[in-house]
């Protein structure tokens, strides 16, 4: 069995799974010190499903906190960030497009080293041990004890990157570092940032982890402990510890996630109507489709794996208006939906309110909406159904029509039948579809690399590829028999002669727990 | 004359890659260095054609290379003041201006950094009006200026100075050069006086940049549509509106080639346009017809915000309307389809200008 936790900035959700079965779910608010909300959430469960807590063989979290830190610009460690490129790319300094705040929450500690690949393989320049072992002693001098190492095409050579890490644990013992090399693809800048964003929350993160330990011990759970990723693929805790940025927007994709399986469905948009906003993504294979473009976090340029989703103004709370022509959201009376909605004795008309006059839903009180003009009622719910439609249709990838499948608690708002949609279909367990989705995520791994087709072909560049993606997918705990490529993109180098071509691949699998067949979604 | 400032260098970014019709590589390194620059040195002075003495030195400055390489090995940021002292050198003259050779895309931004290190005032005009990939693409080549003498500089201190018999040979050489350089140089080239550079070069087009990506910032805030804006702006033709459904590309000969399938929606659900690149958008194909081609300018707009979509970005699922505007008017002589024209891109069709293709139906909008 398995309990997958989802803690979001207003509930902490938990479910419990054995094999493709939920045995139960609970919702729960979520606490400041993270741990109780937790212990409450198990507890709950525990109460609910009878589980015995020596019979959970791993626990699945999907957290926001990492995202929240960073957002906030609190709780972030000072961090030095060292560049191996000189005498390269001297003209964009570390942090150069950070917002101001963010920059002086962890000290704008830059250091510029040599080092660094060329394109093809050739150094830029040696590195420089006596160079790093100042930069070194400087940095045991401020006190600084974590450090962000981003060397010049790392991703295509990493030796640079893990030789002075070697140079900073000798000299300053106990430093946490973070490689580029590990976080990031081709382009220094983004490749950076989400390195240096990664290592200020180094603190937070053994800090959190250690929350989610004390929270299982409490309840009496000593199973492993894993944490989403923005992709939909799980950590061990151990790597969560070192890299907590990947950990960034796992919220929507568990969600996406969730409501494949909960679905049945791999292909599929997938529309999560929250109280306020709706989020629309899509699904291919049962994964998230991912952002191509650059990421931002706290205005910070990134470029790791994102679900690639759109986000607008309608969900359960939203307000309903008729100056001129009807609208409904932007603006949502949020969480005050069960004291403000007509149906709940308020005085505000909201798109709950349409639902239950149109007969879409039976909740509160149906007598305090029965004298709503009726135009106003179908064109309320006409406009919803289409701005999901709308929305859905942006992110399509064919002009055909696909399944949709809704989850999340304003799902109440849409009718069984949506433009474009081969198939509406509204889950069971929708509302703790994240915590599912948590739940059920797999392990993956992933190259990204720059291959030259002058020294070999183009099919066997793509063999490596996979079969070096497959290997990290095993390495990062998959059940190797499971394991399968799941996405192939090539892109080839423009400009340069020798063919060279960048080929990015992904593999995942089940995680491998004992005595469990992990409930896969293909 | 006037002062550009960190501030617009956004618009000026967004702008250069609404005429980088789909390649120039990616503006945002361009537009850090510049602003790391006038952070620096301070704002960089613009100046009109007509305010260029005739007797000036003025020296294009430009980055050459993989735009993937640049993305990743960043500039050490002098690189092209060393192009610029050895070509100095070389002609024992100082230089007084410096210019953009390419409006579209990252070499929009690239001049603004040597302008604000050196303290000198860059000509608002280009070699293009557009973007092109290769060195000889440029209006100087129809008015006989050499692109040589030219320089080029790499971060470790390297420069070359080359001298070639013709433009396609300057290409030839110091793409080579570029390529052991690592994949991206600074370069320096077209050394013009201000006499030539008046009859030589496309007038105003960082300002037009700077102009487009103004409005579709403006625009956009007041819920217009930036599209409509671009087209009346250019005087161009909306001749496509889909979403794509399909992207190629390979490589050939050190270019990104390949096309992107859009389907259509709308007025125009049914059919299919295909847009096939080299670097840059080079034709649009309407079901089976040739509708538009180089010289004029096949630009990508994503359909709700109006910003340029790079040939990189292209992927499916993006909503687009596709857009042709006017070249300018020397592309369009022989000498200039000679250099540019569809023939010299492997296409054996006839140049024919957007406005008699679509001018007929009027700015169908």
């Amino acid at each position: 069995m398995r309990i997958g936790i989802d803690v979001g900035g207003t509930n902490t959700d938990a479910v419990l799974m054995r094999g493709r079965q939920v045995l139960a779910g609970v919702k729960t608010p979520t606490t400041p010190d993270v741990t109780s909300g937790i212990v409450a959430a198990l507890r709950k469960l525990v109460s609910d499903s009878g589980l015995e807590p020596g019979e959970v063989q791993g626990v699945m979290i999907g957290t926001t906190h990492f995202t929240n830190a960073v957002v906030e610009a609190k709780r972030l460690m000072p961090t030095a960030a060292v560049r191996l490129g000189l005498p390269a790319t001297q003209a964009l300094p570390p942090m150069v497009d950070w917002p101001e705040r963010l920059k002086r929450a962890i000290g704008g500690h830059a250091y510029l080293c040599h080092g660094g690949h060329e394109f093809d393989g050739r150094l830029i320049s040696p590195l420089d041990p006596e160079e790093l072992r100042r930069v070194a002693a400087d940095i045991a001098e401020k006190g600084i004890r974590t450090v962000a190492i981003s060397s010049v095409f790392s991703p295509v050579n990493q030796e640079l990157e893990e030789r002075a890490a070697e140079i900073f644990q000798t000299e300053v013992p106990g430093l946490a570092v973070s490689l580029s090399h590990e976080i990031g693809r081709i382009g220094l800048l983004e490749r950076e940032n989400a390195t240096i964003v990664n290592a200020c929350l180094r603190d937070l993160a053994a800090r959190i982890v250690e929350a989610f330990h004390a929270a299982l011990a409490e309840v009496g759970i000593g199973s492993p402990v894993y944490l989403s990723q923005n992709d939909g693929t799980l950590m061990s805790v151990d790597y969560a510890e070192r890299y907590p940025v990947a950990t960034f927007a796992s919220g929507p994709t568990n969600s996406m996630r969730g409501a494949a399986f909960l679905s049945g469905v791999l292909d599929c948009a997938v529309v999560d109507v929250g109280g306020t906003t709706s989020d629309v993504g899509v699904l291919q294979h049962g994964f998230p489709r991912e952002a191509s473009v650059a990421v931002e976090i706290g205005q910070v340029r990134t470029n790791f794996r994102m679900p690639d989703v759109f986000s607008f103004g309608l969900g359960g709370g939203s307000l309903v208006s008729r100056n001129g022509e009807l609208q409904v959201g932007p603006e949502s009376v949020g969480y005050e939906l069960t004291s403000k909605a007509l149906v709940f004795g308020g005085e505000t008309l909201t798109a709950t309110d349409l639902a239950v006059a149109a007969g879409l839903a039976d909740l509160g009180d149906r007598s305090r909406v029965v004298h709503l003009d009726s135009r106003v009622i179908e064109e309320g719910v006409a406009l919803m159904q289409n701005r999901i439609a709308e929305a859905v249709d942006r992110m399509k990838t064919s002009a055909q029509a696909i399944p949709i499948v809704i989850v999340g608690g304003g799902s109440i708002l849409l009718r069984d039948h949506l433009p474009g949609a081969s198939d509406v279909i509204k889950p069971e367990h929708f509302a703790v579809a994240n915590a599912i989705g948590a739940a059920i995520a797999q392990v993956g791994g992933e190259v990204d690399r720059v291959f030259s087709l002058d020294q070999m072909s183009r099919d066997s560049a793509l063999e490596q590829a996979k079969t070096e993606a497959a290997q990290k997918a095993v390495a990062a705990g998959a059940r190797e028999s499971t394991v399968q490529v799941t996405d192939v993109e090539e892109v080839p180098l423009s400009y340069l002669p020798s063919n060279a071509t960048r080929i990015r691949v992904k593999a995942v699998g089940d995680l491998e727990l004992e005595a469990e067949t992990v409930a896969g979604s293909r | 004359m006037r002062e550009v400032g960190e501030r617009d260098l956004e618009d000026l970014a967004v702008g250069a890659a609404v005429l980088g019709t789909g390649g120039g590589g990616n503006p945002y390194i361009g537009k850090l260095l510049a602003k790391q620059a006038i952070r620096e040195y301070g704002p960089v002075r613009l100046v009109n054609l007509d305010e260029v003495p005739d007797e000036a030195l003025v020296v294009p400055s430009a980055m050459m290379g993989a735009p993937t390489v640049m993305v990743e090995k960043l500039p050490r940021g002098d690189e092209i003041i060393h192009a610029f002292k050895a070509l100095e050198d070389y002609l024992g003259r100082h230089i007084t201006h410096t210019v953009s050779i390419e409006a579209g895309g990252l070499n929009s931004t690239t001049p603004f950094s040597v302008a604000a290190q050196m303290g000198i005032p860059l000509v608002d005009c280009d070699g293009m009006g557009r973007a092109f990939p290769e060195i000889q693409m440029v209006t100087p080549t129809m008015f006989g200026v050499s692109a040589t003498p030219m320089a080029l500089a790499d971060e470790k201190g390297n420069t070359a100075l080359i001298n070639t018999v013709d433009n396609r040979w300057t290409e030839r050489l110091a793409r080579s050069i570029t390529i052991d350089m690592g994949a991206t140089a600074m370069i320096a080239l077209y050394v013009l006086t201000g006499k030539q550079l008046k009859e030589a070069m496309v007038p105003g087009t960082i300002g037009l940049a700077q102009e487009l990506g103004r409005l579709i910032r403006e625009t956009r805030a007041a819920h217009g549509d930036p599209v409509r804006a671009i087209l009346e702006r250019l005087h161009g033709f909306p001749i496509f509106a889909g979403k794509i459904a399909d992207v190629q590309r390979r490589t050939e000969a050190g270019f990104a080639k390949g096309e992107a399938r859009i389907e259509g929606i709308d007025g125009d659900a049914d059919s299919v346009l295909t847009i096939r690149f080299q670097n840059e958008h080079l034709v649009a194909i309407r079901n089976d017809e040739i509708v538009a081609t180089v010289p004029d300018l096949i630009i990508v707009l994503d359909a709700e915000s109006g910003e340029p979509v790079t040939t990189e970005e292209l992927r499916y699922g993006f909503r687009v309307a596709v857009i042709v505007t006017p070249c300018d008017a020397r592309w369009r002589t022989p000498a200039g389809l000679a250099l540019v024209g569809p023939r010299y891109f492997g296409y054996d069709v006839d140049y024919v200008p957007v406005e008699e293709r679509f001018g007929s139906t009027g700015a169908v909008l």
